[in-house]
């Protein structure tokens, strides 16, 4: 080989034509691959659209606010779902966020021996990995009857609330809404921990450097400084909540009554079609298309809410 | 960064910089309770956030763990209200599920990362397909699993794309694969991007085509990182079952017909019956859990727990062993 490469000019050399075929051929495969991704997601929105189209043409934008939902009549209505949908996540991240976030600082910050942190960390990450269907079972039989006697509290004395004012019985929007907490609980960490952890050494050593308190750092510096990972990591795991089906549709209830109460069973659209595809048929079928394009749109918003606001909040650093 | 941190430390100790500064700690300024407040809230906060794992795992272990059995793995559900049983096909399908998923998600995935790290730059349309597949990889890592399935329910389940089959094997891996995607493209893209300029520049010096510098020695220093994303996202999608429950379905017998192994058929035959789940209805460990645990049999519900058991450990090895495999080549 070495012989025939010194016999030929340098310039004249070129691969031989199976290589470049080869070349070619590897380069067009995984560029079709990397588009088939593209290709799936328009195909889903595609294939979504198509089978709502026929509830979408009786009910139009009126789907949005009834609450009707009933098989018999074919008259369908997602607002209960929707409601659901938004209240459940949006209060879990409520709960959640200052635990997720209040859980990283506690990991980041020196405040305990790197081992038991890093040993935290571990603990909230493997959370992260437990199916959530086996957190609805553990919602059922554990975590329901543990909590139904501070649900039946809050019902008596602040039943006065429309938010309270039904007895609680079971599944409900309540347990719902701390089943989707520990769900979301560790991808707020984790993203928090990371955003913390990216903050340059400098900014806390300047901090500590001109006489303030580690808090003090915390609140004014490090917290301002990762804030658009930290926000970031709030809005794809609101996306992770409205979109969470076996959990909360194993412990919500499956009611389409509408109820402000959170004690009362109630309905997200996840958990809707998760409970009534398998039954359904023509215009329900349609509906539930319906309701989950409307809840496509949803997570498709908050996903790229996320995206956007990591790249407009995020400061840079040299 | 050490001193500092011991500088500020609230709880100075002999010793420290701070004390030989001659400045004293109060601990009663308001400054110094804010922080001990705030301390001990994010203290709380990590408690709580640790406690549901705790719970979670203690109760899965304790309830699960009693009824671990060799009868669980080779015995079929029993009918509801008798007691006794396993959940041998449910295990035997999230292995077939997982695995089909597996097939179609990690080919296509690895592909797809290998074009973002080592074939998207240059011009116009390179970068704008980029973007392209950036953008769906993310927002298909953002859709709700449950979306999955009714997509392909809607394209293969109702339609019988599949010699008209209609709830299959092949559906629910399909659906899965389609959650299982975006994660190995994430995968592999950043971890051919951690291998290092030099080792391509060296592999083109030498004269090695794009091909070879990919398949000979990008793919193998990243070898590591990918296995880890495969591994996780193989995990993932064995819990998953909102995918499952309308392209899966569940079926109380075994994948194959029991004479498939000593039968009195002929040979060919019975390699025929090997097809048999990938056409048909498949039970699963999660959509086990699904439907037992709303039953009001005892028995059943136990066997939910069961199958949690077994799930969990399954998972929670495959993370342990993702992490350790990470840890080990970073060495």
């Amino acid at each position: 080989m070495t012989a025939s490469v010194n016999q030929q000019p340098f310039r004249n050399r070129r691969r031989p034509l199976s290589e470049r075929m080869l070349d070619q051929g590897f380069r067009l495969l995984v560029t079709a691959l990397a588009c088939s991704v593209g290709i799936i997601l328009l195909w889903i929105l595609r294939i979504i659209v198509k089978e709502s189209l026929p509830a979408i043409g009786v009910f139009g934008l009126s789907f949005l606010t009834k609450s009707a939902w009933d098989p018999v009549s074919n008259d369908y209505g997602a607002f209960t779902a929707i409601y659901g949908t938004l209240v459940s996540s949006l209060l879990a991240l409520a709960i959640a966020v200052p635990l997720g976030v209040g859980t990283a600082i506690f990991i980041t910050e020196n405040l305990i021996p790197r081992r038991i942190s890093s040993l935290l960390g571990l603990m909230v990450e493997l959370l992260a990995a437990i199916p959530s269907v086996v957190l609805g079972l553990w919602a059922i039989f554990v975590m329901e009857p543990a909590i139904r006697p501070i649900l039946t509290w809050l019902h008596t004395t602040l039943g006065w609330l429309p938010l309270f004012d039904t007895e609680p019985q079971g599944p409900g929007m309540a347990p719902a809404i701390l089943i989707l907490v520990v769900m979301i609980l560790p991808i707020i960490t984790a993203i928090s921990r990371d955003a913390l952890q990216q903050v340059p050494g400098e900014l806390r050593q300047a901090a500590y450097g001109i006489g303030t308190t580690r808090w003090g750092a915390i609140c004014h510096v490090i917290l301002p400084a990762a804030i658009s990972g930290i926000m970031g990591g709030v809005m794809l795991s609101l996306g992770r909540a409205m979109g969470e089906t076996m959990a909360v549709t194993m412990i919500i209830g499956n009611s389409n009554n509408f109820s402000l109460s959170l004690l009362a069973p109630g309905n997200t659209i996840a958990s809707m079609i998760a409970n009534q595809f398998g039954e359904a048929d023509g215009s329900q079928v349609s509906s539930l298309m319906y309701a989950s394009l409307v809840l496509m749109l949803l997570t498709l918003i908050v996903n790229i809410l996320a995206q956007w606001i990591v790249r407009k909040l995020s400061l840079r650093y040299q | 960064m050490k001193p500092i941190s011991e500088a500020i430390d609230p709880n100075p100790k002999a010793g420290s910089l701070f004390q030989k500064s001659g400045l004293r700690f109060r601990p009663s300024l308001p400054r110094n309770l804010w922080n001990a407040v705030m301390t001990t809230l994010v203290a709380i906060a990590a408690g709580v956030a640790v406690l549901p794992l705790v719970l979670v795992l203690a109760f899965v272990l304790i309830k699960g763990g009693q009824l671990i059995s060799l009868k669980l793995f080779t015995e079929l559900p029993p009918a509801p209200g008798m007691g006794g049983g396993g959940i041998g096909n449910a295990v035997i399908g999230t292995v077939l599920v997982t695995g089909i998923a597996a097939l179609l998600a990690v080919p296509v995935g690895i592909g797809g990362g290998i074009y973002l790290a080592e074939f998207a730059q240059g011009g116009r349309v390179a970068r704008a397909l980029k973007v392209f597949v950036r953008f769906g990889t993310n927002v298909l890592s953002g859709v709700p699993s449950i979306i999955c399935g009714v997509f392909i329910y809607a394209l293969i389940v109702k339609t019988r794309l599949l010699f008209g089959q209609s709830y299959s094997g092949i559906a629910g891996g399909m659906a899965l694969a389609v959650l299982m995607l975006p994660t190995i493209i994430k995968t592999t893209d950043e971890g051919l991007k951690l291998v290092p300029d030099e080792l391509r520049w060296g592999a083109i010096g030498v004269g090695a085509s794009k091909f070879t510098t990919v398949m000979k020695i990008t793919l193998p220093a990243a070898f590591t990182p990918i296995a880890t994303g495969v591994v996780l996202g193989i995990a993932r999608a064995a819990g998953e079952t909102a995918p499952l429950i309308f392209t899966a379905l569940f079926s109380n017998y075994w994948p194959w017909p029991e004479t498939i192994l000593s039968g009195d058929t002929g040979l060919l035959e019975r390699l025929s019956q090997l097809k048999d789940p990938l056409l048909n209805p498949v039970a699963s460990m999660s959509v086990l859990i699904f439907n037992f645990a709303s039953t009001p049999y005892p028995e059943l519900q136990s066997l939910a727990w069961a199958a949690s058991f077994i799930l969990v450990i399954m998972i929670l090895g495959a993370n342990l062993l993702a992490r350790w495999l990470g840890r080990f080549a970073a060495r």
